[in-house]
Parts: C-alpha cells; sequence; structure tokens
C-alpha cells in the first residue's frame, strides 16, 4: 500500500511548512511512526513521522523548500510496487526544484503539475491556446480541496453521494453544523455544490473545471449557445447594456477575526500584519479559482473563463478611483497579498501606477467597509462578468438554536452580468466563498 | 360493529377462547369470585365453574409455576398476575421453567400457556407498583411478549397468544381497561409480529407500544398542529417484532423516536435504535432519540411523578430535536 | 398413611414378598444404576462429559424404590442429580449417556446436558437446576392429572436442602387445597451440597408439610425393597384420590455434591464416609439378603454385573460415536411456533 507524505500541519497555526532536512534518503526502509524529516513551521523545527510501512520510495520536496500544509512531499511504498501513477499525480511544488532526477522528468509526464506547466503569461488575455476536451481528467492532488470530515447525516450522505453533490459546499444547519437532509434537498434544489458535470449544462455553455481540462491553459473560450444569445439579447433590452442583477450573501466573519489575530501575531515579529480584507481577497482569489464560471469575460460573442485569477481591487483616490490588479492572487500567500495591496494602493494613490498593473484583471472586488458603509452593490467594469461589493463588519444579534447570540457578520454583493452568469452560478460561487470565509482553514488549501 | 371497554374485549377474548379449547383455564388471584381484580374475568366463574377459573393463592411463583408444570403435559392455561409488579416473585418459573422447556428437553415439551396482567404505572401507586417490565420479558429467547393498546388489539391478540404454543407474556395497560373502541364480534384474531400503524405521517417516527401508543397519538396531534406529521407505529408485540414496519416507517421519515413507558438501560427503544442504526442507516438523517421512564424508581408525589413519567410535551420535544426543530 | 409414619422395615419378611424374578430384576436396575454412574465418573474424568454432573450412587435404592411402583404414564419430575432416575423411569440408557456426552441421539438431543434428562415419551418430566425449581412444575402436572381427571399419579423428587424453598411450600399449599395426586419425594442425602441439614433447620423434613395437612412419612432409601413396597402403597393411595403425600427417603451419596467437589471434606469426614459406604451401600444389602435366602449365588451375580457393564459400555460407545449436533441445531427449539410475522430473534439471525 503506498502512502502518501503529506507537509502536515505540525501547528495550529501552520500554514506552510518548510523542509529542513530529510532524515531518511529514498530507497531508506521506514516503519510506522519513524521520523523521516524536520520540519520549520511556524513556530519552530518539528519532526514529521511516517503514516505507513515501506520503503521511503520518492521524495518531492528538497531540503530548504517550502509547501503549503497538504502537499505531498514524498511516497512511501512497498519495495516493487507500482507508484507511476502517483508520481504523476503528486506535483512537484513551485517553490522547489525536484530533488531527484526522476522527478524532473519533462513536463509531458506531470500534465497536473499546473504551476510548472502554465505558460508564464504576465499579463491577461491573450490568443487562446488549442483546448484538449479530451486530456486526463484527474484531479491533482495539490489542488483537492480537503476541509476535514464534514459531519453529516447518513441519509444526507446518500442523498448527496446518489446526486453527485459535494457535502463540502452543503451549509449545515444541523447541531454543530451537521449537514442534515433538508440542506442537501436545498442544496440540491439551488444547485450548489455540483461540481459541473462534462456534458452541456442547460445555458448550453460547456463547463469544466480549471483542474480539469486546461492544464496550462490561461483561459478558454466558449462559443455562444442560441440560448445564450437569446438570454444575452433580452437582457441587454432590459437593463442595458450590461444587464446587472445581484446576490447577497451574509458571513460570519467570527472565526476570521480570530484567525487574523493570531497571523497576525506571527506576522508581528517581521513588522507586518494583515487586514480583514486580505483575508477576503486571498478567499475570493481562491473562490474564484474553483469557479472558473464567474472568474470570466463577456467577449460580444463568446465567453471566456479566465483558470488564472487576476483580481482587480478597487482603491479610492483623490479625484475617482482606480483598480490596481493582484496577479495570479489565488497562488500568493496572505502576507504576499496584503503587501502588494497596500504598495499598489500607495502607487495608485500617487498615480504612478503602470498600466499593465491596473488591467487585465479578470474578476473585481470593492470594499467599502472602512467608510462605515454596511452594503452596497458595485458596478462591473466589463467584460468583466461580475464584481463583490463588501460592507464592514457589524456586531449582530442572530438566533441560533433558539438562543439570541451576537455574532461578527459582513455583507457581500455580488453584481453580475447576466449574460454571463446565472442566478445559480453565482450562488455556488458565493457559497464557496462564505464556508472559506467561516472556516479559514479552507483559504489555506 | 360494538364499542365496547379494553377490559371487555379481554374478557370476550377470554370467554371464547375458553368456550373453543377445553385446555383452557385461568387461574389467578381473585379471578373467580371476585371477578378478577380489574374485573377482567368477569363472569367466567359461572360461565366455565371451579375448574377452570380458578382463584389461586397469593403465590406468584408456584401459580405461575403450576401454569407451566400444566403446560408441560398438554394444558392451555392463563395465568394472570394481578399486575406485572408481583410477576417478578415468578420470574424463576418464567425464565427458567417456560421459556426454556422447549430448547433443554431438545424440542420435546413445549409451552403452550399466557401469563397475563397490567404492567405500566397508573397514578400514584409509588415505587413497586408503577412499573413496565416489559423488557425483563423480552430479554429472553423462549418466550413471546405481547402489548395491546387498543380494545380490538387486546381481543384480537389476546385470542392469538392462547393459540400460541409457546409461552406469551401478555402485558396490559393498567390505565386502558376503561377505554372504549369498536370490537368485532366472534373470531377477531391478530397474528403476533404485525405492527399497527396507529397514524400515518411522514416527517418522523414515533415507534412505542402499549400505553404509550396513546401518549404518541397526542404528541402526534400537537406536532400536527406545527406542522409536522408524525408515523405513530404500534408495535402491538414485541417478540415477535415487526421489523420490517420498523424499518420502512424510519425509511420513509429518517427520524425516529422510540417511546417505551419503561426505563431506559436496555429497554426496548434501544433494541430498535440498536436495529435501526445496523440495517436503516443510511436512511437515519438525525440520531435515533429515546423518550421512557426517568431513571429513577417511581415516586409518589404528584409532581415527582409527573416528571418520571414520558410526557407528550417529552415526545413532541424529542421530534423537533430529529427534525432539527 | 398417617401422618408421621415412619415406614423402616417393619416387615418381617427381609424380602418383603417379592418374587425371586421382581428380586433380581431389582437388582439388576440398580446394577445399571451404579455402573452406568461410574461410567459417568470415568467420562468425566476423561473430558467426555462438562459442566456441572452430579452422580446419584449410593442413592440407587431410592431411584428404584420410588419409581419402580410407578406406570408407564405416571409422570416423574426431579431436580439436577436425575440420571438413575430417568434411567428407572424407562429411559434408555444409550439416549441417557449421549445427552451427558452433549450428542446428537442424547435424550435433549445434546441441548440439555446432566441437569436436562428428559424424555416425554416415558413421562419422565425432567431433570432441573434450580433447587426447588420443579416442584411447582410436579404441582402443575398434579393439577393437569386433576383437571383432565385422570388417575395418574406425579412423583417429585428433591434433595433435603429443596424443602427450605418457598416453592415447595407455595406448592404443598396448592396441593393441599385442591387435593393433587402428587408424592413431594425428598432424598435426604443428609447434606445440601456442603452444608448438614441439621444446620439449615430446625425442625425434621416431615414437618414441612404437617403446615399444609399433608400426610408425610419416612423410609430408609438405603432398603430398596422396604422403599419399594412403602411407595407401591403411597402411589395406590395417591391414585385412588387420597391427595398429595410427602415421604421422606433417607439415604446417603458415596460421592461429592457434584464432580467438582472431593467425597469428603470440611464439611464430613472421611471416616463418615467410608462407614456409610461400607454399611450402607444399597446394593450391597440386598445382595446379602439374596444371599442369605439362596436366591442368588455370587456367580448369578458375576454373571449379572458382566451384562450390566456391557449394557454400559454399550451407552459409551453409543455416546462416544454419535455426531455432535448440527450447527442448524443452535435455533432450533427456542420456539415451537415461528410466527408467520415478525421476528423472534434479535442477533442477526432472522435477516
Amino acid at each position: 500500500m503506498v502512502t502518501k507524505v503529506h507537509m502536515e500541519a505540525l501547528s495550529p497555526t501552520m500554514e506552510e511548512g518548510q523542509l529542513i532536512r530529510w532524515l531518511k534518503a529514498e530507497g531508506d526502509a521506514v516503519s510506522d511512526g519513524d521520523v523521516l524529516a524536520e520540519i520549520e513551521t511556524d513556530k519552530a523545527t518539528m519532526e514529521l513521522v511516517a503514516r505507513g510501512e515501506g520503503v521511503l520510495r520518492r521524495i518531492f520536496l528538497g531540503e530548504g523548500g517550502t509547501v503549503p500544509v497538504g502537499e505531498v512531499i514524498g511516497l512511501i511504498a512497498a519495495p516493487d510496487e507500482d507508484i507511476s501513477q502517483l508520481e504523476k499525480d503528486a506535483g512537484a511544488p513551485e517553490s522547489q526544484p525536484k530533488p531527484t532526477p526522476e522527478a524532473s522528468e519533462p513536463e509531458a509526464k506531470h500534465p497536473s503539475a499546473p504551476q510548472v506547466a502554465a505558460p508564464a503569461d504576465p499579463a491577461g488575455p491573450g490568443p487562446a491556446p488549442p483546448v484538449s476536451p479530451s486530456a486526463s481528467a484527474k484531479l491533482p492532488d495539490v489542488i483537492t480541496v480537503s476541509e476535514g470530515r464534514v459531519k453529516a447525516s447518513p441519509v444526507a450522505r446518500r442523498i448527496a453521494e446518489e446526486a453527485k453533490l459535494d457535502l463540502n459546499s452543503v451549509q449545515g444547519s444541523g447541531p454543530g453544523g451537521r449537514v442534515v437532509k433538508r440542506d442537501v434537498e436545498a442544496a440540491q434544489e439551488a444547485g450548489v455544490g455540483v461540481p459541473p458535470s462534462p456534458s452541456p449544462e442547460k445555458d448550453g455553455v460547456e463547463s469544466g473545471r480549471r483542474s480539469l481540462e486546461t492544464q496550462g491553459v490561461d483561459f478558454e473560450d466558449f462559443p455562444l449557445s442560441q440560448m445564450r444569445k437569446t438570454i444575452a439579447k433580452r437582457l441587454v433590452e432590459s437593463i442595458g447594456p450590461v444587464p446587472h442583477f445581484f446576490l447577497r450573501i451574509t458571513v460570519d466573519m467570527d472565526r476570521i477575526l480570530e484567525a487574523r489575530k493570531r497571523v497576525n501575531r506571527v506576522l508581528e515579529r517581521d513588522g507586518e500584519k494583515v487586514s480583514i480584507n486580505d483575508f477576503f481577497l486571498r478567499a475570493t482569489a481562491q473562490a474564484l479559482f474553483r469557479h472558473p464560471e464567474v472568474n470570466a469575460h463577456w467577449n460580444g460573442d463568446s465567453i471566456r473563463r479566465h483558470y488564472r485569477v487576476h483580481l482587480g481591487v478597487a482603491v479610492a483616490v483623490e479625484d475617482g478611483l482606480i483598480t490596481p490588479v493582484v496577479r495570479d492572487a489565488n497562488r500568493k500567500g496572505l502576507a504576499e497579498i496584503s503587501r502588494e495591496v497596500r504598495e499598489l494602493a500607495t502607487r495608485g494613490r500617487e498615480k504612478r501606477l503602470q498600466p499593465e498593473e491596473y488591467t487585465g484583471s479578470t474578476f473585481s472586488v470593492s470594499n467599502l467597509g472602512m467608510f462605515g458603509i454596511h452594503e452596497f452593490t458595485g458596478v462591473i467594469n466589463p467584460p468583466e462578468a461580475g464584481i463583490l461589493a463588501v460592507g464592514g463588519i457589524e456586531e449582530t444579534p442572530v438566533v441560533e438554536v433558539g438562543e439570541v447570540v451576537v455574532k461578527p457578520l459582513m455583507k457581500i454583493t455580488m453584481s453580475c452580468d447576466h449574460r454571463v452568469i446565472d442566478g445559480a452560478t453565482g450562488a455556488r460561487f458565493l457559497q464557496t466563498l462564505k464556508e472559506m470565509l467561516e472556516e479559514p482553514a479552507t483559504i489555506l488549501v | 360493529m360494538p364499542e365496547i371497554t379494553y377490559r371487555e374485549a379481554l374478557n370476550q377474548a377470554l370467554a371464547e377462547e375458553m368456550e373453543r379449547d377445553d385446555s383452557v383455564f385461568l387461574m389467578g388471584e381473585e379471578v373467580a369470585e371476585y371477578d378478577g381484580a380489574y374485573k377482567v374475568s368477569k363472569g367466567l366463574l359461572g360461565q366455565f365453574g371451579d375448574l377452570r377459573v380458578v382463584d389461586s393463592p397469593i403465590s406468584e411463583l408456584g401459580f405461575a409455576g403450576l401454569g407451566v408444570g400444566a403446560a408441560m403435559v398438554g394444558l392451555r392455561p392463563v395465568i394472570e398476575f394481578m399486575t406485572f409488579n408481583f410477576s417478578v416473585l415468578a420470574l424463576d418459573q418464567v425464565l427458567h421453567s417456560a421459556a426454556k422447556m422447549l430448547y433443554m428437553s431438545g424440542g420435546q415439551i413445549n409451552i403452550p400457556m399466557v401469563f397475563r396482567g397490567p404492567t405500566g404505572a397508573a397514578l400514584q401507586l409509588a415505587a413497586q407498583h408503577s412499573q413496565a417490565l416489559e423488557t425483563w420479558y423480552v430479554h429472553a429467547p423462549g418466550i413471546k411478549v405481547v402489548t395491546p393498546a387498543t380494545p380490538a388489539d387486546a381481543k384480537g391478540l389476546l385470542k392469538a397468544s392462547i393459540r400460541d404454543n409457546d409461552p406469551v407474556a401478555f402485558m396490559e395497560g393498567e390505565l386502558l381497561y376503561n377505554i372504549r373502541g369498536e370490537v368485532p364480534e366472534g373470531e377477531h384474531v391478530i397474528p403476533l409480529g404485525v405492527a399497527d400503524l396507529k397514524r400515518e405521517g411522514g416527517d418522523v417516527s414515533i415507534v412505542t407500544h402499549g400505553k404509550m401508543v396513546h401518549l404518541a397519538l397526542r404528541a402526534a396531534g400537537v406536532l400536527s398542529k406545527e406542522g409536522f406529521e408524525a408515523d405513530v407505529l404500534d408495535l402491538r408485540s414485541l417478540r415477535p417484532l415487526d421489523a420490517d414496519a420498523i424499518l420502512a416507517s424510519v425509511r420513509k421519515t429518517n427520524r425516529m423516536v422510540c417511546l417505551e413507558e419503561g426505563w431506559p438501560y436496555s429497554g426496548v427503544g434501544a433494541q430498535i435504535a440498536a436495529m435501526v442504526q445496523e440495517e436503516a442507516f443510511d436512511d437515519l438523517d438525525a440520531p435515533i432519540l429515546r423518550v421512557t421512564q426517568a431513571d429513577v424508581p417511581m415516586p409518589y408525589a404528584k409532581n415527582l411523578e409527573i416528571m418520571a413519567k414520558p410526557s407528550a410535551q417529552r415526545v413532541v420535544d424529542a421530534c423537533k430535536r430529529v427534525l432539527y426543530r | 398413611m398417617e401422618s408421621g409414619t415412619v415406614a423402616f422395615s417393619v416387615d418381617r419378611d427381609p424380602l418383603f414378598g417379592f418374587s425371586r424374578e421382581d428380586l433380581l430384576g431389582i437388582l439388576r436396575r440398580m446394577l445399571l444404576y451404579r455402573r452406568f454412574e461410574e461410567k459417568v465418573e470415568e467420562s468425566y474424568a476423561i473430558g467426555k462429559i462438562g459442566g456441572f454432573c452430579h452422580l446419584h450412587i449410593g442413592q440407587e435404592g431410592a431411584a428404584e424404590g420410588c419409581i419402580g411402583p410407578l406406570r408407564a404414564d405416571d409422570y416423574v419430575i426431579s431436580a439436577y442429580r436425575e440420571h438413575t432416575q430417568a434411567l428407572a423411569k424407562g429411559m434408555d440408557p444409550k439416549a441417557v449417556m449421549a445427552e451427558l456426552y452433549g450428542r446428537t441421539g442424547g435424550a435433549s438431543g445434546g441441548k440439555g446436558g446432566s441437569m436436562h434428562i428428559f424424555g416425554a415419551d416415558q413421562s419422565f418430566m425432567g431433570g432441573h437446576g434450580i433447587v426447588g425449581g420443579q416442584v411447582p412444575l410436579a404441582t402443575g402436572m398434579g393439577w393437569a392429572i386433576k383437571y383432565r381427571g385422570e388417575d395418574r399419579v406425579t412423583v417429585c423428587f428433591m434433595g433435603d436442602a429443596a424443602v427450605n424453598q418457598g416453592a415447595l411450600h407455595e406448592s404443598l399449599n396448592m396441593a393441599a387445597v385442591w387435593q393433587l395426586p402428587v408424592i413431594y419425594v425428598v432424598e435426604n442425602n443428609g447434606y445440601g451440597m456442603g452444608t448438614a441439614f441439621s444446620r439449615i433447620s430446625a425442625t425434621e423434613i416431615g414437618d414441612r408439610s404437617k403446615a399444609y395437612g399433608i400426610p408425610a412419612s419416612v423410609v430408609n432409601g438405603q432398603d430398596v425393597l422396604a422403599t419399594y413396597r412403602h411407595f407401591e402403597g403411597l402411589v395406590g393411595e395417591v391414585r385412588s384420590g387420597g391427595g398429595p403425600h410427602f415421604a421422606e427417603v433417607r439415604t446417603y451419596r458415596f460421592r461429592g455434591h457434584s464432580m467438582s467437589d472431593p467425597v469428603s471434606g470440611t464439611y464430613r469426614s472421611k471416616e463418615e464416609v467410608e462407614e456409610r459406604t461400607e454399611q450402607d451401600d444399597p446394593i450391597t444389602i440386598l445382595v446379602h439378603r439374596l444371599f442369605q435366602a439362596e436366591a442368588l449365588t455370587q456367580e448369578d451375580l458375576e454373571a449379572m454385573d458382566g451384562e450390566v457393564r456391557a449394557q454400559v459400555a454399550d451407552a459409551v460407545a453409543f455416546a462416544d460415536e454419535a455426531p455432535l449436533p448440527e450447527a442448524s441445531e443452535l435455533y432450533k427449539h427456542v420456539y415451537s411456533q415461528i410466527n408467520e410475522h415478525g421476528r423472534l430473534f434479535f442477533d442477526g439471525r432472522d435477516r
């Protein structure tokens, strides 16, 4: 049996770990509990132990390398066990050269390592490379969304399984957030959590997750179906030229506030700190990465789904507004986003931004919380298909399990271009975003 | 169909079965001249004589064992316990003799008999006279346990129990003797092992038996006013147990509350909950909850007694919990 | 029979008027009981028989003397020292031995064992394991006899320790009230397990029934002929409507209470056991009388003993060769009527 060696969370707040040194080499026999490596966490140097028996067949992360928690950094297997598939699946971490010759085989053998395979295109739209719809559908480990065990009633699990519904994306209303039957039924009705099927959706646009068929592809253009054309035409006639509609969701920010405190305690040493908005940007980038159908442009005769996330962040300046772009925002850590936004905003106010720094966004956000605004609606920046408008966090009494409790709530309003995004599409994205904000650990994945 | 009381229904069943089969006799304290402590055997002495309707001394162990001995050689005794509280004195004969005779004799000697009487609490009778002992009887293989809730069931199930070739603990409700209901005349036999859906709803299953059926129906009425419809499944016999009916109901509603008058530990509800999680795990939307007597001897004081007994409100509350309301 | 009558050997004829044929029959059966139990002891020692096992060695006179006078359709019910009583009631030694071996072909299909030998066809209504538990059952059989207007008799054996159980008292009362045809027989071997009767009772055994108006008697169980004649009389009276009777049969067991006890020990001395075994062996007593009356020679005795031993050897061979019960037997005979609906077993068997 093959045991994957993961970068484990060796401290409660650890998001990523640096490999100090391997205590076992490839080819060494290992038993359950053996110390494999020393890992520098956010707090201390800790030991990573083996969770299986066999031979340490492969090491994917070299000494000195840093990867997020959860990444596969090695494989333990029987000496003669076939691990080729797992070798392919275990993407080499972007920050590190592969430590062994096998691991640095040509990219073709690692089609599912997107960070390596993606062209280093700094800017947005470019000529679309050809898409191969028949490419491997294997979900790589590095982007597998694993949020721990979901509490769900047996019948809810059964229904979800039958409906191929991702329980992670269903909000549980039972005790302790247990997902119960009515939750999955409601989710089914709303279309939440249903992974886009490879067959054409009812809107006629072929769906596809970035992870599935688009390795090495920055975006993909989908021709308009007749239905989509009609929807576009009708809606523009109604509210033109961009037919907006609005979705509003309320998020409990309790855990984000807590997470920020803890993260900032760590960052303080370097004289840094992150804001709630940074968390929000990080979460939005992750959610957009998972919902390319929202991270999209209206091209007039096609819809472009972006598989990279370039996040426009509206910044108020003296005589108006500028929207600097955090490129590949989903690949950036909290601190990095924080630094970049601060830096871009400063230069934005000083009007020292280069054009490529405020163009090419795939999606935008606007936060007026610092102005005391509870909630508002943003106006879409074409050709983008949506914008998020975020209000401030407010202490609000809510009823929970029959008792009134005070919760820090934040309202998010999403403006959607109805030509691109339908109600359920937007709702699914917001659901993902809400879950990430309410369970900050998931933002790290 | 005539409307008669639960007690009259039992009386009818006894009279009809004694008429039908000479080997059936009734023995117990006060059953003959006094017409029965609860008047279940009213008039039977006159009809069948003192060999077939027999006043016993207060000797539960003795006359229960006498019944088993008579059954060993082919009679079909109906042994009345004035209440099942007193049956504890006879437990050696019920457990060691009646329940095991067929097995330890390698199939040579069966025990076609009925132990009957009221079980459960009445009003302010305190610790020794207010207890539901179904679990004690249902625990042992070799015995069958029947718990009628309505007059019609009382008659149909008692007739089936007397005709059954195994020992049956037929446990009546002390507070049910006066309830009235339509009861078919003459041959009305309800096979053991068939539960009865006393009320049909789709939202939650209340699984219960005996006197508690009426409490469950009250609770279901309250729930209905609040928009939830409950299945009230009356098990009628606990062994044989209509597992199919239980599983069908829970597969429909995904939620179950077991209601019983006895104590919780190893209670009937515990058995049913174990069975349902084994066989219908993927149909459950919520943990199975039980409503039972408080885990204490029955107190005398009125307020404490009310607290100790299952109530419609507790059933409603349990149902709402499994409904996540 | 008057209450309190002592029926020791009052007859001047040491052979109590039995024919030679009857005497040899009684001797042969007692020898069978003795050799059977000795073989049981041996089989237990080599692990062929398990569980609790109580031997009747020394008490054969009671088995033969009490049961000999009964009709085939009279009921006998007993406690757990019942192997020889089952044989006395006409059960096949093979079926009894196979039951002790826990095999197919055993009287109770191998499910009862030493304490639960049943022979419904011989009206042997079982060995019962709870002290005194069989007494209400016997009373119920007596009730059934009366209920049906039959002329059968029920004989209920119990040990001396059972007379302190409430079940006996409740039964005696009912039997007296309803005048049931039951002979309650107390085999008094002096000890309830390891407790001498005199240490746990302030009165004599026969006093127990006086309170209920049931006549009591005492007979020397080591004198099988006296016991036999005494019971002939009792059975006749009870059968003819005389009501219940309470008989004490004084006897002595030559072995421990069960196979797990020593023969002698803290509660009785080695000397006592040796003395009683020497002087009070019911078989030796009978053999001596037959020798004296020249009704039996040493050669006759040895020939008879050889035949009996062969019979027991056959029983052992049968038991030893009999297969263990089929696995399908496990769930058989829990209920005699498997109801068409519902579940009777809760360990997954019904699924």
